[in-house]
């Protein structure tokens, strides 16, 4: 605690400055740039010399349409989220808990899966959804989400499940006659909260921010993710970047409000997700 | 009291033997779900896949031809394979080298209390949550040529603009920059949870020993906080080695291919140039590759964090 004299504190605390500083320049220019109007050459360093352009932020929106993507975003992540939750915990609980060899073997085939990187299928997995007419669908975005994070919410589940969670209380059940499932949703499946807020995290961020799949399977204007609206909001508009910065604010605007107002659990869950 | 009753009432009896026999079983049913959308979306189209990397498909048309190793030897040739590997492995450790360096500094100042440490935390931190592709477009705000944040600090200098996005020699290594910027604060928490399970006893014991406080970095530190590394390293070269939207936004793998990574020249092969095939052909090395570096990395790692 005394290890730096008043000096060196306040040394250590002009760093931390500097470095908060550096950190926020790219997000300062973005907002300065989102403020002016198409023809304010001045630079990117100083607010609008002219007069304030809120007119970006209402052109960009309805322009990208980015109502509709935000709404495609959370329909997305929301129902991915919610089969991750629910297909993860049921499949870690018997291959955390009864080890058989076909569980065993399960276990690690889940695990190797999570060594393939999602986009080296592409090919393959475009031509099967394009079979499929599931091109332009969003359930082809939760398909695949889904997919992409199952192994690792199992891992985090079975692991939890190990260490965490109490047998004794399954086995009491048991000799009172609850079947597994009773058991399973009854008495485990609540005492899996902690968990389960840390694979609600990973898959909010990841799928929110998700662009890999979606660029693929989803190009039609009404069913694109955030992501993709500004990518080709920016196509369209790469000679006006002050549209595509306020597009770009407004289209990380959610993400980072639900961050500073839940900073903690964030934080605490990717890091915890990527520990185990 | 009742409890120990039945207890012992049912030793004998059938329930004993439920008990028994649903502790042997294996409970499949739970699984099947999780383990339908894994083969349905991952494994099927990866043995799809290699089947289509020994063809000459071009990604729409119904005919396709056997064409043996054609695609490989193809691969083998192609200059542009070893730029993008090149590139990749750039992306992949350049990245992690950076991140760990930038991150374990950022960690060791924000151990200290102080009274910035919360607010420079979660600035740091912030950037891992937003969009890769929109943290593209902010960066290419700032390296914009004409007009950019950039240029207008360089031209403060007296110095001429500089072509930042469209020079094939720099900006593979602002790509490595900004997936740093965005992903530091990663490394960052995985350090301090690290270096607060270091107890302070050996630092005392160190400092009594009169030992400086490189020597207790080197001995006590590092060596401890090996875990963490293994951590770091083995996501950060995952992420770094599969990098895709960052690369879309800010240079779009030009100019040419020059700053193309494996998934982006995979995404420009099938959508652009109608040459599925082959495409298929380079999904196959980056697994072989994402997966022999992901493997040596950790078994190197695990041995030092055994020997510490």
């Amino acid at each position: 605690m005394n290890r730096f004299t008043g000096k060196q504190r306040l040394g250590l605390n002009l760093l931390c400055l500097l470095i908060c500083l550096l950190h926020i320049v790219p997000f300062y220019i973005l907002i300065t740039t989102s403020l002016k109007a198409l023809g304010d050459f001045s630079s990117m360093w100083v607010l609008p010399q002219q007069e304030w352009s809120f007119e970006n932020f209402t052109v960009a929106w309805e322009q990208a349409q980015l109502g509709t993507a935000m709404f495609n975003s959370g329909f997305i992540t929301f129902f991915s989220a919610a089969c991750l939750i629910l297909a993860g915990s049921l499949a870690a609980y018997p291959l955390a808990r009864r080890q058989t060899k076909l569980n065993k073997f399960v276990y690690l085939f889940f695990i190797g899966v999570m060594i393939v990187p999602p986009l080296t299928v592409l090919v393959p997995l475009y031509q099967m959804v394009v079979d499929w007419g599931l091109l332009n669908t969003r359930a082809v975005a939760i398909f695949n989400n889904v997919a992409a994070f199952l192994s690792m919410t199992i891992f985090l589940y079975a692991g939890f499940i190990r260490s965490t969670v109490p047998k004794e209380l399954e086995e009491a059940a048991k000799i009172d006659g609850a079947s597994t499932m009773t058991i399973f949703f009854r008495i485990v499946f609540p005492l899996l909260k902690p968990i389960t807020a840390t694979v609600l995290i990973i898959a909010c961020v990841y799928i929110w921010n998700d662009f890999q799949f979606a660029i693929f399977f989803l190009q039609e204007a009404s069913v694109q993710t955030l992501p993709v609206a500004v990518n080709s909001f920016f196509g369209e508009n790469s000679a006006n970047l002050n549209l595509v910065a306020a597009a770009s604010l407004v289209a990380l605007l959610p993400m980072t409000l639900l961050f500073l107002f839940l900073q903690r659990f964030f934080i605490e869950g990717l890091a915890q997700g990527s520990i185990k | 009291m009742e409890k120990t009753e039945k207890y012992e009432s049912a030793d004998s009896g059938a329930k004993k033997n439920k008990i028994k026999s649903s502790k042997t079983s294996s409970l499949w049913i739970m699984y099947v779900p999780a383990l339908a959308f894994v083969i349905i979306f991952i494994v099927y189209p990866f043995i799809n896949g290699l089947r289509i990397s020994f063809t000459d498909w071009d990604g729409f048309s119904q005919t396709r031809n056997f064409v043996g190793f054609e695609q490989y030897t193809r691969m083998l040739t192609d200059p542009t394979t070893w730029l993008v590997v090149r590139n990749t492995l750039l992306y992949g450790v350049g990245s992690t080298f950076l991140q760990m360096t930038v991150g374990l500094l950022y960690a060791l100042l924000l151990m200290q209390s102080l009274k910035m440490r919360a607010i420079t935390r979660t600035i740091v931190y912030m950037p891992v949550i937003i969009s890769p592709l929109i943290m593209g477009y902010i960066w290419y705000f700032m390296f914009a040529y004409s007009n950019g944040a950039l240029n207008d600090v360089v031209m403060l200098f007296g110095l001429d603009r500089i072509n930042w996005l469209n020079n094939p020699s720099l900006n593979p290594f602002l790509i490595v920059l900004v997936n740093t910027y965005q992903f530091v604060g990663i490394s960052m928490i995985v350090f301090i949870a690290g270096l607060q399970s270091v107890s302070k006893e050996y630092y005392e014991a160190a400092r009594i020993d009169g030992a400086s406080l490189f020597q207790q970095f080197k001995n006590i530190t590092i060596p401890l906080l090996m875990p963490a590394i293994t951590i770091n390293v083995v996501l950060n070269i995952i992420g770094g080695l599969k990098l895709f939207d960052v690369i879309v936004s800010l240079t779009g793998g030009g100019p040419g291919d020059a700053s193309q990574s494996m998934s982006t020249f995979m995404y420009s092969l099938y959508f652009d140039r109608q040459d599925a095939g082959y495409a298929a052909t380079q999904g196959v090395l980056m697994v072989i590759i994402i997966l022999v570096i992901t493997l040596a990395s950790v078994i190197y790692l695990r041995r030092k964090e055994v020997e510490a």
